[in-house]
């Protein structure tokens, strides 16, 4: 065993922090890869589901009798909430499953089906806080208050509070009031939820679209009735997930339930619209806001009241992460949940990070606006209320960024740009942080005496390069090239590794790999150190090699070292808990975004020009996958700033606009030029690894809006900032 | 598929040959033989009941394939061939993600009928890859432009086509002209890259 575990300096680095391809690039690139829509099995049957025109109702009848005579199909469900008498609080929840050759039957026999209900009242303009208090929709949501001086012990607290503001706000030298809002979104995974299944001699064989391959098992096995043993998860890819694959769901028991049932395997995926409706959507919320700050714009105090919903079973954004980053001394913070007819809410990328963001990072550059100041100096002079203790990480990436987009040249104050005909432009910024903590992990590694190298780890690649980065720190451990090194992961057979959220993969991985790479190298070291009779503590696995590192002609080659561990393979398998201090990886990460945009006053047309994001995240294993994500999340919220929304009819809550044609995404002519700057100076790179997938999805929709409002003089308001939104709102400027 | 325009057709209105007509595929129906009938039904849309024989050029090959006539191009590849590069995203080919090429041009092979393909040329994604994968492969390899990779297949091909037709494109060009396709995960920046890589050769 090694004294400890720990990272080799950046100069020793010969794998790690190089840019690599991604080990699947040509697979995924040429159609080899299979997702869980891609694994045919032989004689499968395709299911695809049926799902409840209404929004609310009650169900009388569901006649699925026509779907059964449909030449084609094989077997229809009833699912438990397609019976009689139940109540459907969404448009899309799934009622019933049909099975048939082909999609082509299923589809048809879906069509076949008959319903008749009750309905009932809907609610579904999330955005109408008064709307949902007449319709007995709200609900309280929690809220916080902090004051620096204290009630006295016979003050009635929220009295006290209440005239400690105003008495804070009075004497502010800027008070700002704004409303600010985030309309819902969706997931949209391009491989909707769902799974391939074979039930075979009571046990199943799932592959399934997840980001939990290790945790995913034991759903299917309680809700069969058999044990996790009986059931095999397998994901090598997975087209998407941003939160919300993290389990079988009902429709993928209910394809286990159809194979049970007709003795084939089953596919049931689900269908496009069904996939934005049900498949995950991020709450919406919406801001009242007044907050006063001294004569350098650093906010002393803010009072605010949120509202917004996660669905039908309420919730919104959490009032725990507003203001967002930058909290002023004297706050409070009051929530109001909603129950809206529409499904509820997964997690999405970065959890109440973006929304929080968007609803209060707005409000500090509004008030940079009313100072006439420069918003950077604004954002500047707050950073004393940074309350992550990223102030100087900030100061520093706010530099960085601001070169990178020329801020200095290209400022001007709100709304007194020039302009070329109806076209001005505009820049803004925001900040964020994450935590991004290493996930439980286990990683069996085996070497062979033959000198190949193959790892195994129940983890999985969300796109975001996990299998790169698994090789690339075995590789450096074991002084080899990443091609030599074999890395399995995807299955639920391998040793267990945690579910990838909340950016806790890189992080996991590297623990289990890493230590897996150390204690075998270390066992590995012994029989080769008694080889060339040195001590194995002086030796070190280097460019394919095992040698003395004070006398680098004391060597043996890494295959030769390898033919001492005899007739078996070398089997080492290395763990990492969560929470667990470590050398290896830590958590918190800061970032700064910056946006530089064009607005047609005309049309309402927002163009990005340069979009500039600097992000910290330890140390970084392969600059080129990490960059990539930070592109991805960037791109993510340029569509979420200008685009995408789940639009809802608030007469009967139905999903207007779920297929991609109509619901807004940005496309490749939409991104403009987006620059990331991996920030990793020692300071950062000696903190280990940490992941990076959240935090840099969080600050675009701020940015982009502060830079519509510093283009246009006036606030856009609300989330996506459609071109009708910006026209209204210069209309009532 | 129950629209009105289908439930207003009379009853013996849809005939194989006007299906074929409709589908714009009476040149290959010569290639044809179906034992397909019309199944009329007062509930639904029409179908053409019973399977067809199709032969298909796919990737250079010619394959005989027996299905629906209402199948797509997409199902056949997918179902039928195991050629799975061409991806299901959106039903009305909004996506992209199941371009392949027909006859050397982009095609949304959801919205194909596979009868409509015969005696055409069909090239998928898979035809790009191999013991010597195309430029453009090696462009999206060498340049990241990809994540979890669902949209690849199609940006691949459609990234092909564009070149094909615009081999000197400029980067005004790319961001112009590859906008029939959608990556979730974000890779646009990355597949301008590519593409201009593969402009400027490699």
């Amino acid at each position: 065993m090694p004294e400890e575990y720990s990272w080799p300096s950046r100069e020793a680095s010969a794998v790690i922090g190089k840019v690599h391809d991604r080990l699947d690039g040509v697979v995924k690139s040429t159609g080899a890869a299979k997702y869980t829509y891609d694994v045919n099995l032989k004689n499968q049957l395709i299911a695809v589901a049926y799902g409840s025109p209404y929004a609310h109702c009650k169900i009388k009848s569901l006649d699925v009798s026509g779907a059964e005579k449909t030449p084609g199909v094989v077997h229809v469900e009833v699912l438990p909430q397609g019976k009689k008498d139940t109540e459907i609080e969404w448009e899309g929840e799934l009622l019933a499953v049909v099975a048939a050759e082909s999609e082509a039957a299923a589809r048809e026999g879906v069509s076949k089906i008959k319903i008749t209900v009750e309905e009932l009242d809907v609610f579904a303009d999330e955005s109408n806080l008064t709307a949902a208090e007449v319709a007995g929709r709200t609900g309280k949501g929690g809220g916080k208050a902090e004051t620096v001086n204290e009630p006295g012990d016979d003050d009635d607290e929220d009295e006290f509070v209440e005239k400690e503001l105003q008495r804070l706000f009075d004497e502010s030298k800027y008070v700002l009031e704004g409303e600010y809002g985030i309309d819902a979104i969706t997931h949209c995974c391009l491989e909707p939820h769902g799974a391939t299944v074979q039930w075979k001699d009571g046990k199943l064989e799932a592959y399934l679209s997840t980001q939990n391959v290790s945790g995913t098992d034991e759903g299917f096995a309680r809700d069969l009735e058999l044990t996790a043993d009986d059931v095999h998860v397998q994901c090598e890819y997975i087209g998407g997930g941003f939160g919300s694959k993290f389990a079988p769901d009902y429709w993928g028991i209910a394809a286990a339930r159809i194979s049970k049932a007709t003795g084939r395997p089953v596919k049931l995926m689900l269908q496009r619209d069904q996939e934005l409706k049900l498949g995950g959507s991020r709450p919406s919320g919406y801001i009242k806001v007044r907050l006063g700050a001294d004569e350098n714009g650093v906010v002393q105090v803010w009072d605010s009241l949120q509202w917004g919903s996660s669905g039908f079973r309420g919730g919104g954004v959490s009032h725990s992460v507003i203001p967002y980053v930058l909290v002023p001394p004297n706050y409070r913070r009051v929530s109001t949940t909603i129950k809206s007819n529409t499904a509820n809410a997964r997690a999405w990328r970065a959890p109440n990070h973006p929304q929080a963001c968007a609803m209060s990072q707005t409000a500090l550059d509004d008030l940079a606006a009313k100072m006439g100041a420069d918003s950077y100096d604004v954002f500047l002079a707050n950073l004393v209320n940074a309350t992550n203790g990223k102030a100087e990480v900030y100061r520093a990436e706010m530099e960085v960024g601001a070169k990178l987009i020329d801020w200095k040249a290209k400022w001007h104050p709100h709304g007194k740009g020039p302009s070329r005909g109806a076209i001005v432009d505009g820049l803004g910024m925001g900040l964020h942080t994450w935590g991004g903590t290493a996930n439980t992990s286990s990683c069996l590694l085996k070497i062979y005496p033959d000198g190949g190298v193959e790892s195994f780890c129940g983890t999985q690649d969300l796109g975001t390069g996990t299998r790169t980065v698994c090789a690339q720190v075995l590789a450096e451990t074991l002084g080899l090239e990443v091609g030599q090194v074999k890395v399995n992961i995807g299955s639920s057979r391998y040793p267990n590794s945690g579910a990838s959220g909340g950016s806790t993969t890189v992080g996991a991985v590297c623990e289990s790999h890493r230590r897996a790479g150390q204690d075998a190298v270390a066992k590995v070291f012994d029989l080769a150190a008694r080889e060339l009779g040195v001590d194995a503590s002086v030796l070190e696995a280097v460019g394919g090699q095992i040698r003395d590192s004070a006398n680098h002609q004391k060597r043996i080659s890494w295959r030769k070292a390898c033919s001492l561990i005899g007739l078996k393979p070398l089997e080492v398998t290395s763990n990492y808990r969560r929470g667990d201090e470590s050398p290896l990886t830590d958590s918190g990460v800061g970032g700064v975004q910056m946006a530089h945009v064009e607005v047609d006053k005309e049309t309402g047309v927002i163009k990005i020009k340069k979009f500039v994001a600097v992000q910290d995240q330890g140390l970084v294993i392969n600059p080129k996958t990490c960059k990539s994500q930070i592109y991805g999340a960037v791109i993510m919220g340029i569509a979420a700033a200008l685009y995408e929304q789940r639009v809802t009819d608030p007469q009967s809550g139905k999903f207007v606009n779920a297929e991609l044609s109509d619901y807004k995404l940005a496309r490749l002519g939409d991104v403009g030029e987006i620059v990331v700057e991996l920030y990793e100076p020692d300071s950062e790179r000696i903190r280990g690894v940490i992941g990076n997938g959240e935090p840099p999805a969080i600050s675009p929709k701020a940015a982009i809006a502060n830079a519509v409002a510093n283009a246009l003089g006036v606030r856009v308001p609300t989330i996506p900032m459609t071109p009708k939104r910006v026209l209204d709102a210069l209309a009532k400027a | 598929m129950t629209d009105s325009k289908q439930k207003s057709a009379p009853k013996s209105g849809f005939s194989r040959r006007a299906f074929l007509r409709g589908s714009g595929a009476v040149a290959a129906a010569t290639a044809l033989q179906t034992q397909a009938a019309v199944a009329v039904d007062d509930q639904g849309p029409n179908v053409v009941r019973g399977e067809t024989s199709l032969t298909l050029n796919v990737n250079g090959q010619d394959v005989n394939v027996s299905c629906e006539p209402r199948t797509t191009l997409l199902d056949v590849l997918r179902y039928h061939l195991d050629l799975t590069g061409a991806k299901p995203v959106s039903l009305d080919g909004s996506s992209g993600a199941s371009t392949v090429l027909i006859d050397g041009k982009p095609v949304m092979a959801s919205t194909t009928l596979a009868m409509t393909a015969v005696g055409k040329e069909i090239k998928t994604v898979e035809s790009l890859g191999g013991e010597q994968p195309d430029e453009v492969v090696k462009a999206f390899v060498e340049h990241d432009a990809q994540q979890c990779g669902f949209c690849t297949p199609g940006f691949v091909v459609a990234v092909r086509a564009f070149l094909d037709k615009n081999p000197d494109a400029t980067e005004a060009e790319v961001r112009a002209g590859l906008n029939g396709n959608i990556c979730r995960c974000g890779t646009y920046a990355n597949i301008v890259e590519a593409a201009l890589a593969v402009v400027k050769g490699g």
